[in-house]
């Protein structure tokens, strides 16, 4: 794709060793429809604890993941080549992140998982340390990473490559490729936002639609976690059934076998929530990263406002130099101008100044025309590549939130199933009192 | 604990009645089946409790003779008062009634008035108790509809009690209720034995005061109906607080269903699998509404009567010692006394013969009443638990049949799709 020979020349490698490899990559990259995940297993196998100073010299703990790469292809000797490993923070993750959103800014970046726990209802811990939390961001993690090897453009990515397979230097490379730079600012995209003219109506559309989306998930997943906050009180309260059963077991004959076996069911009912409301967890995490796409869409459909806007400066700077060359040249002043007003008042300048100054405005008109070229190019660059990426997304979302729905049917019918088991269970207690 | 009773003989022995909405389900004992009337004598009341005795109290069956409803909670305002009667109508089979079917119209106040009477009559038989004159907790007003409905199930759990009690059901007392057009002739009737008795709160309390040996098998009974009371308060609470957590269960399930049919409004491929489930949650809230119907209007009401049951028992203790006591006080009164042997003689006789009376009651009524308690209790858990697995029956085909929704549609994409 023409994209990666304008990356590959954002990074600079200092290792020859990293070189090499590089131009290896290369040639294998070029295949259409090829993406880095046809090549290679990857994996986010394992997490752990670890301690160290962070950036104030504080003492820290934090978690590290594990990323497991494994080459599918077998190597000369025909055998299947052993996997690679290498320990990545949350932190290392997200700055993949921003520098692909960065350098591919018309892809819809995949989501990773969310930094501190959101829409938690009372029980779930919010505790980052927290071993199901953990445990659930290592899931989002490898699903970052599959997504990202899958797409067609950024898995060819040398940046992301190197993350996956050189644990050292990663960080200073990522730099070194002065994305940051690149960076739009956030008050440059918001003025754009407000003051473009002509947006492309697709992304109009779009970007409202991204909005519906966030606020559409965001009020499934509070919703949610209050529903489940209230089922866990339900579950719970049943905990005491067991003990008072157990207690009356105690004073009754012919009733007590029955009522302390049934006590026993409800223990067991009032613990069976946990694990229920933990897998759900899941399904939440699924329609978390919708609510973070839609974030990620909205970012390229500001993305094109920003490109439009500034094509629209460009050409608006264009036409008023020429203006100015025209009423320059030919004398009159078609529109007010303090020079003009002051050229009335004060006579015209000499004809020597006029001619330097037609001169400049040439030379700046000359610029202007590249600039416009440039812009009208960054802004067609950006429709056409972020159109195909607009309709891939919407695709993999009908695809991946469908999945979603479905197993959080398939959740619920597993709770019932439960459900019924211990009633049943219980049934049959209660039948012996 | 080891088990007695033959659980599956008593299964079988189950009834069910065509009472409507309560769980009547229990046994009853065969030694009235001849249906005639018997005198309250002290003698005859004695021969009962000894058939009872031989009874296990759980094998037999009793064909009923009496169907009473309660019914038609009316509402009556005059100068001096706001009150609710009721429709009782009875229909028997019993010899002794005149017709075969009564309709009369009561209130409240005449229940107190039976209950009150049947108590004076049978002190230490166990009454089943009447619903609570007021209810102090939320808030219930007098003639909010709820609080009429459970004060109307109450009631007529009540008289299906008496009416199948095998001593009670004979009272002239009940007759009458289930019979007079006007009860308030029949109410003028001197101060009943009890009041005779003198029983204040503070004589009743202190009448553990002079006893000298309680019966083992009383002090037994007497620690049992401690702790069932105990027991029966917690259960009743805990179900309370289901009920509670349920409730708002289901209010955070009405606003969550509404979440996806927001969300398919703006979309198009999904917007069928987003209402889907949007569905499913609301079918899941109805189910979840008759649950709480269910636990609201069987199982806690059931628990509430033995929650007061258990009152009834301590009161029934309380006046069982306090007859033992006073047949005590007496006899060290005749030992020590040297004048009025005779008449001391005759009253301290009198009072053994009431104790002995009053024991065997207690002791038959306890094994009746026992026993019923186990049946009622076990129909309420065993109905709750069955209500509890339809639900989740219920709610798991709902989901399921969206499932297949889901899975016909996916089939008819990969049909169409060139299978990337």
């Amino acid at each position: 794709m023409a994209e990666d020979g304008k990356e590959d020349s954002l990074a600079t490698d200092d290792d020859s060793e990293q070189t090499a490899a590089d131009d290896s990559l290369n040639t294998t990259m070029v295949e259409d429809g090829s993406t880095l995940l046809c090549r290679m297993e990857i994996c986010v196998a394992e997490a752990e604890k670890r301690s160290g100073k962070n950036a104030m010299g504080m003492q820290e703990t934090f978690s590290v993941y594990l990323v497991e790469t494994r080459l599918t292809d077998s190597g000369p000797d025909g055998r299947n080549p052993a996997p690679d490993c290498l320990w990545r923070r949350y932190s290392e993750f997200e700055l993949l992140r921003s520098y692909l959103m960065v350098t591919y800014p018309f892809v819809v970046a995949p989501p990773l998982p969310e930094k501190r726990a959101e829409f938690v209802w009372h029980k779930l811990s919010a505790d980052n340390m927290d071993p199901d939390f953990v445990e659930r961001r290592r899931v989002g993690l490898e699903n970052f990473l599959l997504r990202v090897a899958s797409h067609p453009v950024l898995s060819n990515n040398k940046i992301l490559y190197h993350f996956l397979t050189e644990e050292h230097g990663w960080r200073e490379a990522v730099y070194d490729t002065g994305f940051q730079a690149k960076a739009d600012s956030r008050i440059r995209a918001l003025s754009a936002t407000f003051r473009v003219r002509n947006p492309d109506k697709g992304f109009v559309e779009m970007k409202h639609y991204s909005d519906e989306l966030q606020s559409h998930t965001s009020q499934l997943l509070r919703a949610r976690a209050r529903v489940a906050d209230r089922l866990y009180g339900v579950y719970k309260v049943h905990g005491n059934y067991g003990r008072v059963f157990s207690e009356w077991s105690a004073i009754e004959k012919e009733m007590g076998d029955g009522l302390q076996s049934a006590g026993h069911h409800m223990d067991a009912y009032a613990a069976s929530i946990d694990d229920i409301l933990e897998e759900e967890e899941h399904y939440a995490d699924q329609i978390k990263e919708y609510l973070s796409y839609a974030e990620a869409l909205r970012t390229v459909c500001r993305k094109h406002e920003l490109t439009q806007f500034e094509l629209e400066v460009a050409s608006q700077d264009l036409i008023s130099k020429k203006q100015q060359r025209e009423e320059l040249a030919t004398g009159i002043v078609r529109t007010f101008s303090l020079k003009g007003m002051t050229n009335k008042l004060f006579g015209q300048e000499a004809p020597v100044q006029r001619e330097a100054r037609l001169k400049v405005l040439e030379e700046l008109i000359t610029e202007g025309e590249d600039t416009v070229k440039e812009k009208t190019a960054e802004c067609e660059e950006h429709v056409e590549g972020a159109w195909l990426e607009m309709q891939r997304f919407k695709e993999q979302k009908d695809k991946d939130l469908r999945e979603a729905l479905i197993n959080y049917a398939l959740m619920q019918i597993s709770m019932c199933k439960k459900g019924i088991q211990v009633w049943s269970n219980a049934k049959e207690c209660f039948l012996k009192m | 604990m080891s088990g007695q009773g033959d659980s599956a003989g008593f299964t079988g022995h189950m009834l069910d009645l065509d009472e409507d909405d309560d769980l009547e389900v229990f046994t009853k004992n065969t030694s009235l089946a001849d249906g005639s009337s018997l005198p309250n004598s002290p003698g005859s009341m004695v021969n009962q409790y000894r058939l009872e005795d031989e009874d296990e109290g759980l094998q037999a069956v009793h064909t009923k003779d009496f169907f009473i409803t309660v019914s038609n909670p009316e509402s009556h305002v005059t100068a001096v008062e706001t009150f609710i009667t009721y429709k009782v109508v009875t229909r028997t089979t019993r010899s002794d009634f005149d017709s075969s079917e009564y309709e009369v119209s009561r209130r409240y106040q005449d229940f107190l008035w039976l209950r009150s009477r049947l108590e004076e009559n049978h002190p230490t038989l166990i009454i089943h108790p009447l619903p609570e004159k007021f209810v102090m907790k939320g808030m219930v007003e007098r003639f909010n509809e709820s609080f009429i409905e459970t004060r109307r199930k109450a009631l007529h759990r009540f008289l299906n009690k008496i009416s199948e009690h095998p001593v009670l059901s004979h009272s002239e007392h009940l007759k009458v209720f289930l019979t007079a057009e006007e009860l308030a002739p029949h109410k003028k009737q001197g101060p009943g034995f009890l009041s005779r008795m003198g029983e204040t709160m503070r004589s009743v309390a202190n009448s553990v005061r002079g006893l000298k040996t309680r019966p083992g098998e009383f002090t037994v009974m007497q620690e049992y109906v401690e702790d069932f009371s105990n027991k029966m308060i917690s259960v009743d609470k805990v179900t309370q607080r289901i009920i509670k957590e349920q409730k708002e269960y289901l209010d955070e399930l009405k606003q969550y269903g509404p979440t996806y049919t927001q969300w398919a409004e703006s979309e198009d491929e999904l917007a069928d699998s987003l209402r889907g489930v949007a569905n499913c949650v609301e079918q899941c809230s109805q189910e979840t509404e008759e649950q709480i119907s269910h636990l609201s209007e069987v199982l806690l009401p059931t628990l509430h009567d033995y929650v007061l049951c258990a009152e009834t028992l301590k009161t029934v203790m309380r006046r069982r010692d306090k007859i033992q006591a006073d047949f005590e006080t007496k006899n060290e009164a005749l030992l020590s006394r040297k004048d009025d042997q005779e008449a001391l003689q005759e009253e301290v006789n009198a009072l053994a013969d009431r104790i002995e009376l009053a024991d065997n009651a207690l002791r038959g009524d306890w094994k009746r009443w026992h026993s019923g308690m186990r049946s009622d209790l076990r129909s309420a858990f065993l109905t709750t638990a069955e209500k509890n697995m339809k639900y989740y029956e219920k709610c798991s085909a709902v989901w399921e049949s969206f499932l297949l929704t889901q899975r016909a549609e996916t089939c008819q994409q990969k049909d169409g799709d060139d299978g990337s």
